[in-house]
């Protein structure tokens, strides 16, 4: 009875260990970088306290964690304008980028004239060309989604030209003999297959729009999480700046999820 | 007048291809030097010959891809571009060519989907593009993503797809020459079934002797540099032909006689 009750319970006991191990090499795998921030954020805890280093030099996390739920309205009322801001810049500079990539595309005479310039315009960093946007759109809204969607813009220029070019020449030619218009080639060929490359672009635009709208917000605003940047550090409230400076990461990380899902529902093969 | 003699000449008997005295020069290079043949309604004919003998290159050029450098044309009695225009032929790559976005049933659809905006009118197959992934033996994956498919199951999609617009020609390039053996043999039985229920005229460019003398009635036989027309070899096997046909001796003999003319190219 006992050598039955053996033979039949071992290969459950097998296959219990296996998944067993499965589970514990994923646990591993979120616990390793999970206990490291852990780690990082107790010895800077601690090291705040054991050399008495001042608040307004560096806080510590504990106390960026209060701040972050005392100031939270705060905080809310000047994250909605960055939120806002990035995402318009984000769609002003991807729609332009996407039309410009297709006039490329259709066309070696306009990709010739342009893209020379946009090149130029691409060097230019964006802490310089900040403050000649706000002089001429003034400190509203306006300067700091030009300023978001300009950085925006280059990469997704770059990719989307490569995309709409990657058609094998193949499907050219099977296009060429169901004797297929250039719209019913742009369309149904040439537009599906540069979707990966666009969404890689996007991803880079995701995070990048928001250090723009950030960047104008410096140069001239009185809302906004790059406004509060400069306003909590004049006024050495180093526990709300990082406060400030976590919201602005976790705005980033949003904005890549966003397109990071929508990627996962279009871009299925 | 010239368009009334045409149409009188497509009649009946037109062969399915026919080409008068055809050069195609890349540049300095000459790619086909003066073939002429014509290709009889409803044959299968297997082309084969040495890497750099135009193979390919004939097939681009009979499905207007490229045009002759001089010479003449014809598929059914109509120019290669009025036959294009009116979906008599169709290709059938070496790749699959399936655009990965479209599950198999939606890529045997495309051919119904292009040229529209242009008003041609487009034929279409008494069989309806579920009906024809049955016919290759795709049943059940007509929603699979190309990716989900096999090389020879893809390939099988490509031949559904080339025949939904009902085509009287079917220019093969190569279409099995990426496939392992045993998936090539059995595709080209399938190949043989869908000859024979749709009546389509076939030519077959492949490298492979046994392949070129398992299908065709004909094998066309290419020379290189540059390439021209060999020999045309007569395959008079019975069909429907069976994987056993593989191991008889006329099989073999065929099989050797072609590797000679190979060699002597």
């Amino acid at each position: 009875m006992t050598a039955v009750d053996e033979t039949l319970g071992l290969p459950a006991d097998d296959d219990a260990a296996e998944k067993a191990i499965v589970r514990r090499a994923r646990m591993t795998a979120v616990a390793t970088p999970l206990l490291t921030a852990v780690g990082l954020v107790a010895i800077w805890e601690i090291g705040v306290r054991a050399f008495g280093v001042p608040s307004y030099i560096a806080p510590a996390p504990s106390e960026v964690a209060t701040t972050l739920v005392t100031e939270f309205p705060q905080l809310l009322r000047n994250f909605w304008p960055t939120l806002f801001e990035s995402v318009l810049g984000f769609v002003v500079g991807n729609v332009a980028a996407v039309l410009i990539a297709i006039a490329f595309v259709h066309s070696r005479m306009v990709e010739r004239a342009f893209f020379p310039i946009a090149v130029f315009i691409n060097t230019i960093p964006i802490l310089a060309i900040a403050p000649i946007l706000v002089l001429i759109f003034g400190a509203g809204l306006t300067a700091k989604v030009v300023i978001a969607a300009l950085i925006c813009f280059f990469p997704t220029l770059v990719n989307m030209v490569r995309g709409l070019q990657s058609v094998s020449p193949q499907a050219l030619e099977l296009a060429r003999i169901l004797s297929a218009t250039k719209s019913e080639v742009f369309w149904k060929i040439r537009l599906p297959s540069s979707l990966p490359f666009l969404f890689s672009a996007l991803k880079i635009a995701a995070t990048t729009c928001v250090i723009g709208a950030i960047v104008g917000e410096w140069v001239g605003a009185d809302v906004g999480l790059g406004a509060l940047i400069i306003d909590a550090t004049f006024n050495f409230r180093s526990a709300l700046l990082y406060a400030t400076v976590f919201l602005s990461s976790g705005l980033s990380v949003l904005m890549f999820a966003a397109v990071s899902i929508a990627e996962r529902m279009i871009v299925r093969w | 007048m010239e368009a009334v003699l045409e149409n009188l000449d497509a009649g009946t008997m037109a062969p399915a291809a026919s080409l008068r005295n055809a050069w195609v020069k890349f540049g300095q290079f000459t790619a086909i030097q003066d073939i002429s043949l014509e290709i009889e309604a409803g044959a299968f004919y297997s082309i084969l010959g040495p890497s750099g003998c135009g193979k390919s290159t004939l097939l681009r050029l009979v499905s207007d891809l490229i045009p002759p450098a001089s010479g003449d044309v014809s598929i059914f009695g109509k120019t290669t571009e009025a036959a294009r225009l009116a979906r008599e032929f169709a290709f059938v790559f070496q790749d699959a060519t399936l655009l990965p976005w479209r599950t198999a049933l939606e890529n045997v659809e495309l051919p119904l989907e292009m040229g529209r905006s242009r008003g041609i009118k487009i034929p279409v197959s008494d069989k309806s593009p579920m009906e024809l992934l049955e016919l290759v033996g795709l049943k059940g994956r007509e929603h699979a993503l190309p990716h989900e498919l096999s090389g020879g199951m893809r390939q099988r999609v490509a031949i559904a797809r080339a025949l939904v617009c009902k085509p009287k020609l079917l220019l093969m390039d190569e279409p099995f020459g990426a496939l392992d053996e045993m998936t090539r043999d059995h595709l080209n039985l399938q190949l043989l079934k869908v000859w024979e229920e749709t009546g389509v005229t076939i030519l077959f460019v492949t490298h492979s002797i046994p392949e070129a003398v398992f299908l065709g009635q004909k094998v066309l036989m290419l020379k290189a540099h540059p390439g021209r027309l060999h020999e045309i070899v007569d395959i008079d096997l019975p069909y429907p032909r069976t994987t056993e046909l593989r191991d008889t001796a006329e099989f073999t003999r065929y099989s050797a006689h072609l590797r000679k003319l190979l060699e002597a190219c």
